[in-house]
């Protein structure tokens, strides 16, 4: 009936046609749509439920008194959270001491010496990823059986509370220094060999300034998830509510934590207020920390 | 580097203290060696002196309680003096899975339903802004979700809801919250997952004629399985060992009968059982100060079973794109 010329060009017709929407198809698409930003409406807003509730609670509590008083367990209205704030930034600072150089050391290593080939290397990774998985209050455990008590006995101090934090975190630190590490293109690392500068000095030189923005970056997010912890210094047994600052690495401790966990125990309904009012201390603290990564992150990333 | 070294040499020893220079040099490589070999040690050995501060007076609790009895019992009442003491730990592994259940339940549909918006159908803009406000609520300290549960959720909404009987720790308001807790997390490596699918594969599927929904569930989520569940499992071993919202908002675990009650009753779990308990005052070598090791190398077993599972897991269902 119709010359090969009309069938083909009815068959270049037919394919050009853009088949219709199965309207079934349009509907489970629309319910899908829906299912999403209903899931994202009821995340959303119980997130932000969670910060408004502590800072519309707290905000009348904030004063200069709750940075510069103790912390008084009979009389809300001159209780401070002094010594929690000031174990805090010891703790940190502490914790830093013992993490900057054990996990850049670690990541390092993995990163420029090791040979995957060795079975303790491979040890040393999956061991890594189990660590990181490992709760922490059991990280208390080990802090409280072997570093407060038994071999090392240091007693319920701020050294073991930092060295109980940074076992904690230092996985994290880790974990991150590593990917920074890996994203300086070996070009680099082959140039400053090929000048004649020993493995070292091509680490020192090329590969950590290269590498800076990440690694800090990881090393203050590891260090904001330490002073959050809670857990492992209450099986340790930082101090409650104590009303001196440590005077040394030896001396017992408390934390903003573990302050918000003592003053949201108490049933005085002003007690619960501090305990709102300390989280805004807490949660302004880590704020600027994740300020600051972001800071290092854009200000100093290296493109290559 | 060494140009100074060498242009000070003597002519006619110049070899011989090339030589010198490079020995020094290579001695000093392998002291900076063995430095950073010793600090990827300290990760083992920290495995290491977990495995054994846990073991230790877990070894010396099975002195005085039996395995079976520890496994298979049903009632868990440490606290009490002499015959009236129980060590089933059934109940609290009972306590801690009601409540993880109760999270994932939360989590997971909200988790991946947020992780499939953000990485497939969310502008780039949008994804800019909450992908970092995600990092930021992962890294919320937990005692904040337990205390919303205790001053709020419980008090203001569900007992509202359900009525008085609602006690002040129940587990409801401790899962949900725990929930809340790690679906920041579940979402953000889930949207890593997804996003690390490469473009091709979905221009593929729209090539075909594939809706958005269907390249999205049938391609982009199947290809990047072995992400998702690791976000999965990552989320579920955070709510297993989590501790502070169910030590604030669940219960501690002290005292626990046979049975596990509804979710409106307190329970606790194996993580706020220890804390409740190692206050720092259990002295060293009482029955009290070993349940807790106990406690805790169960917890780890679990959470270090469960890591497995998903090592293994992962690689199964790893794809590979170049």
């Amino acid at each position: 009936m119709s010359t090969p010329a009309q069938m083909a060009a009815k068959a270049a017709q037919q394919t050009t046609v853009i088949p219709r929407r199965d309207p079934a198809d349009a509907r489970k698409e629309r319910s899908f749509a829906f299912l999403m930003y209903a899931a994202l409406a009821v995340a959303g807003i119980s997130l932000a439920a969670l910060v408004f509730q502590f800072v519309s609670d707290g905000a009348g509590a904030l004063s200069w008194n709750l940075l510069t008083n103790f912390p008084s367990k009979v009389s809300p209205e001159t209780s401070g959270v002094k010594s929690a704030l000031y174990g805090t930034i010891y703790l940190m600072l502490l914790t830093a001491v013992f993490v900057i150089p054990v996990g850049i050391g670690t990541a390092i290593y993995l990163e420029e010496y090791a040979d995957r080939r060795r079975w303790f290397n491979r040890l040393i990774e999956v061991n890594i990823q189990n660590l990181a998985s490992v709760p922490s209050v059991v990280y208390g455990l080990l802090g409280l059986a072997f570093i407060v008590r038994g071999p090392f006995s240091l007693g319920r101090t701020l050294l073991a509370g930092a060295i109980t934090l940074g076992l904690l975190v230092l996985p994290v630190v880790i974990i991150v220094a590593r990917e920074a590490i890996r994203a300086v293109p070996s070009s680099i690392r082959d140039g400053s060999l090929a000048l004649g500068a020993t493995k070292w000095q091509t680490i020192w030189k090329q590969v950590l300034p290269g590498s800076m923005a990440g690694i800090a970056t990881g090393v203050i997010l590891a260090l904001s998830r330490a002073i959050g912890e809670t857990a492992p210094l209450i099986v340790i047994g930082a101090a409650v509510s104590p009303r001196f600052l440590p005077d040394g690495i030896n001396s017992e401790f408390t934390a903003l934590p573990i302050q918000i966990f003592a003053f949201s125990k108490d049933n005085d309904p002003q007690f619960i207020q501090l305990a709102s009012a300390t989280i805004i201390v807490l949660m302004v603290l880590l704020l600027a920390m994740n300020s600051v990564a972001i800071y290092l992150r854009n200000r100093f990333e290296q493109k290559w | 580097m060494t140009s100074s070294s060498q242009t000070a040499a003597p002519a006619g020893g110049r070899g011989a203290d090339l030589l010198r220079v490079r020995s020094a040099r290579s001695v000093s490589e392998l002291v900076i060696r063995a430095a950073l070999f010793a600090a990827a040690a300290i990760s083992v050995v920290t495995t290491v002196l977990i495995v054994v501060s846990l073991l230790k007076e877990t070894l010396s609790f099975f002195g005085d309680v039996s395995l079976v009895d520890y496994l298979t019992g049903g009632k868990w009442t440490p606290q009490l003096a002499g015959d009236q003491a129980s060590f089933g730990v059934l109940p609290l592994v009972a306590g801690t899975m009601y409540i993880t259940g109760i999270a994932m339940i939360v989590a997971v549909p909200l988790g991946l339903l947020s992780a499939i918006y953000l990485a497939e159908y969310a502008p780039v803009r949008v994804r800019r802004v909450v992908k970092p406000v995600l990092e930021i609520l992962a890294g919320v300290p937990t005692i904040v979700f337990g205390f919303f549960a205790l001053t709020f959720l419980t008090p203001d909404i569900l007992r509202p809801l359900f009525g008085p009987e609602v006690s002040q720790s129940n587990q409801l308001a401790a899962g949900l919250l725990v929930g809340l807790l790690v679906l920041p997390t579940i979402a953000s490596i889930a949207e890593d997952a997804l996003t690390s699918v490469p473009e091709s594969l979905r221009e593929g599927a729209f090539g075909l004629g594939a809706s958005r929904l269907t390249t999205s569930l049938r391609v982009v989520m199947p290809a990047a399985l072995s992400g998702v569940i690791a976000a999965v499992v990552l989320g579920t071993s955070r709510a297993i060992g989590e501790t502070l919202v169910i030590l604030l908002a669940g219960g501690s675990g002290q005292l626990l009968p046979s049975t596990v009650g509804s979710p409106t009753e307190d329970s606790g779990s194996m993580a706020a059982f220890i804390a409740s308990t190692a206050t720092g005052d259990a002295a060293t070598g009482s029955i009290a100060y070993e349940t807790i090791f106990a406690v805790g190398f169960t917890l780890f077993v679990i959470c270090l079973v469960l890591n497995l599972v998903s090592i293994r897991l992962v690689s199964r269902y790893r794809q590979v794109y170049e």
